[in-house]
């Protein structure tokens, strides 16, 4: 079938805001977004940027705003969307070059909340273990992939750029429901700042976001939870 | 060395190193406030909505009847939990707002002080009505205003 892609695109070389670029091209319904615009970069128009890597969902390189929805690419198909599709950078964070955008202030966010293991005892010969029932405390914020889609559809991050964010909240809350991790008190500290987990609005944008199906608002009132607790 | 080590060591200078070296509970307060005062309100605003328009006729409401009901205790203390929860919770989501909305430092400043005064005024003039007024003197004020 025949679909009219609209692509926002910009070149910080050559132009001084974002225009609309208008594309016409044959789809087959069960084509994803990404091979549509694979097609576009590799057929029709070479100077198009943007990221993508594996291409199945795993590696959250090719979040983008798809129709009105931060998605990502690789995983919506064009029969979901129609014949009418609209493609731009995901907001809040400043455009590098069409589809691309500066991802630095949301790993300078994701760095902030400590997310690794912290454990200052000595390993033991072992494994640390863990009961199954302790581990699926914080199933749901293990699958993060880092894409952005949450913290760029957050409208507190639209406006206030220092929001620490939905992602780095769910990636906190992967260590801070650890049963083996020690780290809990100082994530906390980081995330009860002016600008930490107290500035989001519970508007679920982030929720409905997730190509990972995380609960991320409910996450974000878990580490709230805590907080009333430890803090 | 690790970044509130190193923030204290010397002035913030990056968005880490201020987010590092600042350490308050307040918005922790003001969250479990919000949740608190948000259930008190349901059924105080119900109850005042209840009293004022269904529990009497409107038709029937004057000075005298105004006058009459703000003098028992009970309705004082009523629409005194009613006014402190209602203003500190709106005007903390208006702050929210504000917070959330308004970037510039100077102005952010400038749009609280606006809402903590205006708030305020209200507040003392909602303490006033409530405690404050000898509705003899009021009476007989409002009664000259409508014989002039």
């Amino acid at each position: 079938m025949q679909i009219n892609v609209k692509i926002k695109r910009f070149d910080p070389e050559a132009d001084k805001r974002p225009y609309w670029a208008d594309y016409t091209l044959e789809a087959r319904g069960s084509d994803r977004v990404l091979d549509v615009i694979n097609h576009i970069k590799w057929e029709v128009d070479g100077s198009l940027a943007f990221r993508r890597s594996c291409a199945h969902g795993i590696c959250g390189s090719d979040a983008m705003l798809i129709n009105g929805v931060n998605r990502l690419a690789c995983k919506v198909l064009v029969q979901d969307l129609g014949t009418k599709i609209v493609v731009e950078p995901i907001r809040g964070l400043a455009i590098k070059k069409d589809l691309i955008v500066d991802m630095e202030p949301f790993f300078d966010s994701y760095r902030a909340v400590l997310p690794y293991f912290i454990n200052d005892d000595p390993p033991p010969p072992t494994e640390r273990l863990q009961s199954p029932e302790e581990r699926a405390v914080f199933d749901e914020t293990t699958k993060c992939i880092l894409c952005a889609a949450c913290t760029t559809s957050c409208p507190v991050f639209w406006t206030n750029g220092s929001y620490i964010g939905p992602a780095s909240i769910v990636n906190a809350h992967r260590f801070i429901f650890d049963s083996r991790d020690q780290g809990k008190l100082e994530r906390l500290k980081v995330l009860n700042q002016g600008s930490g987990l107290w500035r989001c609005r519970t508007a679920y944008n982030c929720t409905e976001a997730c190509p990972r199906d995380i609960p991320v608002t409910q996450a974000i009132e878990e580490v709230r939870r805590e907080m009333l607790w430890r803090a | 060395m690790s970044t509130a080590q190193r923030a204290k060591a010397k002035r913030p200078r990056t968005f880490d190193e201020a987010r590092a070296m600042a350490s308050s509970s307040s918005e922790l307060g003001w969250w479990v406030f919000m949740r608190i005062s948000g259930m008190l309100l349901v059924p105080l605003a119900f109850i005042h909505l209840w009293a004022n328009n269904m529990a009497f006729n409107a038709g029937e409401i004057d000075f005298a009847y105004v006058v009459a009901r703000l003098q028992q205790p009970g309705v004082r203390i009523f629409n005194s939990f009613l006014l402190l929860f209602a203003m500190l919770h709106g005007v903390n989501g208006l702050r929210y707002s504000i917070e959330d909305y308004v970037r510039r430092p100077e102005r952010r400043f400038l749009w609280k002080m606006i809402l903590f005064t205006v708030a305020g005024i209200i507040f003392i003039f909602g303490v006033m009505t409530l405690w404050a007024f000898t509705y003899e003197e009021m009476g007989s004020a409002v009664r000259a205003l409508g014989s002039e």
